[in-house]
């Protein structure tokens, strides 16, 4: 099934016109942006110098960090009366990222959800249960607005109460699900131990952090789903940017509104087809924030085969980052964000260790510090205050929850060179 | 005159894993301290060990050098009797004079059993318990 079957199986030389002759009409989005207008001319390049796609390579690339100092809307290429709505993410250094979107900003972005949901056989005899974190996260409303276009019954459960979720799946009727795969983990144990099969629910898309081949067997057995992959990232609208077809080897990314490329994320350089490495994406529709070849961090492969569905190329799924982000609960986490936070708290040292678990298919987050001088005045009440000041701030910055562990002076080791100061325990999942 | 019954226990900052006493008490030895009393308070993950020693300030700066977070905190010792009934009537008499008590430990020693007392306002606290008729220990013995 297609929801736009022009455009999905668009031919690849009609696909190359209209790419083109988009990132033509982005690069002059992007001119309206001081950023832009000053990288280009850092770069010696000016728009009217692309004239082939290839010629993308001579743009320069453009980092998260810059999105940040763009902070809040440096970056908007449109006044703000025709932005509709805003969506932030957290940052790198504390300042979280801000993402607009104008009226056809939010019609487009549907349309990459419905597109998605359509493939993967939904419509409008569904009743689509959208249990992810509503709000500021953008895989809420993205999944929410998509599931509508199609015409589905949309159930905007989001995260929480586990077991109600799984009461109202029962109730209801529910057909298909979205959350992060760790939850659905949580969902099938809660679901195991209240003596519910479930029976209704058919689909689960899981996405926001990545998960192996193991874990859609397990989520398949336990939940009675075909389980689908899906990517994105708020920069790019959020969810919608790559999707699992039915034949689950791959994830077609939407190339009539992404242009994709693999690069070496060291070099900068594009990489030969089917080689592995960063993605960096322009899109090539976005009105309120056009990027230029932004370096999302995720590392894929471009699939060389073609696919049964009839939909063009797909990328491997995620298989990691070319950075240091975290993935917790679904939220991106930069360990620069928790120094930048700790440098700013005179009771504790710089120096720090992240300790990530899963417990009970949740993740955990244990931040361990060292008291400074300053910090002790002797009594146990201001240590446990300051432990819990710590974890305010870090809630604040980082938006989830932390355990702060106080350990004494100087017994947390020390780096040389590049730090490696997290500890992921939580295995693949 | 109140000031003389005043006492500075050190507070140790510590971890709560195996090792971390011996260690602070393996360096006050070394130093020749002779602890009098002491106690272990903990909460998620870590502790303070508070203890009275005969020389405060050079156990301060002993373990300060070795990396401890160390501070004074005062504090205050009511003599008891060490028999039935001892803690009972200093009890009475911290209750009577409306002294809250923030924590405390006891020790029994030789010529009596003694009650450390952390206190609001150490001074008022002196006054009353003398006022009552309860005996403390005098701070020129921690030197």
């Amino acid at each position: 099934m297609f929801w736009n079957r022009e455009m999905e199986t668009i031919r690849p030389d009609e696909l190359a016109d209209l790419q083109l002759k988009r990132l033509k009409w982005s690069l002059a989005q992007a001119q309206k942006v001081g950023l832009y207008q000053r990288k280009f001319k850092e770069a010696g390049i000016s728009p009217d110098d692309i004239r082939t796609l290839d010629d993308v390579e001579k743009l320069p690339f453009t980092y998260k960090k810059e999105l940040q100092a763009g902070y809040p809307f440096g970056l908007f290429a449109v006044p703000m009366k025709e932005i509709a709505r805003l969506h932030t993410t957290s940052g790198t250094t504390g300042k979280p990222t801000v993402v607009g979107y104008t009226r056809q900003d939010l019609d487009n972005w549907s349309e990459l959800i419905a597109r998605n949901l359509t493939m993967i056989g939904l419509g409008e005899d569904d009743i689509f249960q959208n249990a992810v974190n509503y709000g500021l996260f953008t895989g809420g409303l993205g999944f929410h607005y998509g599931a509508e276009k199609i015409g589905a019954t949309v159930l905007p459960s989001a995260t929480g109460n586990t077991r109600r979720q799984i009461e109202m799946i029962e109730d209801f009727g529910v057909t298909a699900i979205h959350c992060t795969p760790s939850y659905a983990l949580h969902l099938a144990e809660v679901a195991e131990s209240m003596g519910k099969t479930l029976d209704t629910l058919k689909t689960g898309i899981f996405g926001a952090e990545p998960w192996s081949e193991n874990t859609r067997a397990e989520l398949e057995r336990r939940l009675g789903v075909k389980a689908y992959d899906s990517y994105g990232l708020s920069e790019m609208y959020g969810p919608g940017v790559a999707f699992e077809c039915p034949e689950r080897d791959g994830l077609h990314l939407w190339h009539d509104c992404y242009l994709a490329e693999i690069i070496d994320p060291k070099t900068g350089e594009r990489l030969d087809p089917g080689e592995r490495g960063e993605l960096v994406i322009t899109p090539l529709v976005k009105e309120a924030l056009p990027l230029i070849r932004y370096r999302t961090g995720d590392v894929t492969r471009l699939i060389e085969d073609g696919c049964a569905c009839g939909r063009g190329q797909k990328i491997e799924r995620i298989t990691g980052r070319s950075d240091d982000m975290m993935v917790i609960r679904g939220i991106n986490v930069f360990p620069s964000q928790i120094e930048h936070v700790l440098r700013a708290l005179p009771e504790v040292g710089e120096q720090f260790m992240v300790y990530i678990d899963r417990v009970k298919h949740l993740d955990e987050m244990t931040i361990e510090v060292e008291m400074s001088r300053a910090g002790f005045s002797g009594e146990l009440q201001d240590l446990a205050r300051m432990q819990k000041k710590i974890s305010g701030e870090l809630h604040n910055v980082l938006g989830l929850r932390t355990a702060v562990t106080l350990v004494e002076p100087g017994t947390l080791p020390r780096f040389e060179g590049k730090a490696k100061r997290v500890i992921d325990r939580r295995g693949a999942i | 005159m109140e000031k003389s019954y005043i006492i500075k226990q050190i507070s140790i900052f510590s971890e709560n894993r195996p090792g971390r006493l011996a260690a602070i008490a393996g360096a006050l030895r070394e130093a020749k301290i002779n602890i009098f009393a002491f106690s272990i308070a903990e909460a998620d993950g870590f502790g303070v060990v508070r203890a009275l020693v005969d020389r405060p300030e050079d156990a301060h700066r002993t373990l300060t050098d070795l990396g401890f977070r160390v501070s004074f905190t005062d504090v205050i010792g009511v003599k008891m009797r060490d028999e039935p009934g001892g803690l009972s009537d200093i009890a009475s008499i911290l209750g009577d004079a409306g002294i809250n008590i923030e924590y405390a430990y006891a020790y029994s020693g030789k010529d009596a059993a003694v009650l450390i007392l952390r206190v609001d306002q150490a001074e008022d606290a002196v006054q009353k318990i003398l006022g009552r008729g309860g005996e403390l220990l005098k701070a020129s013995l921690f030197r």
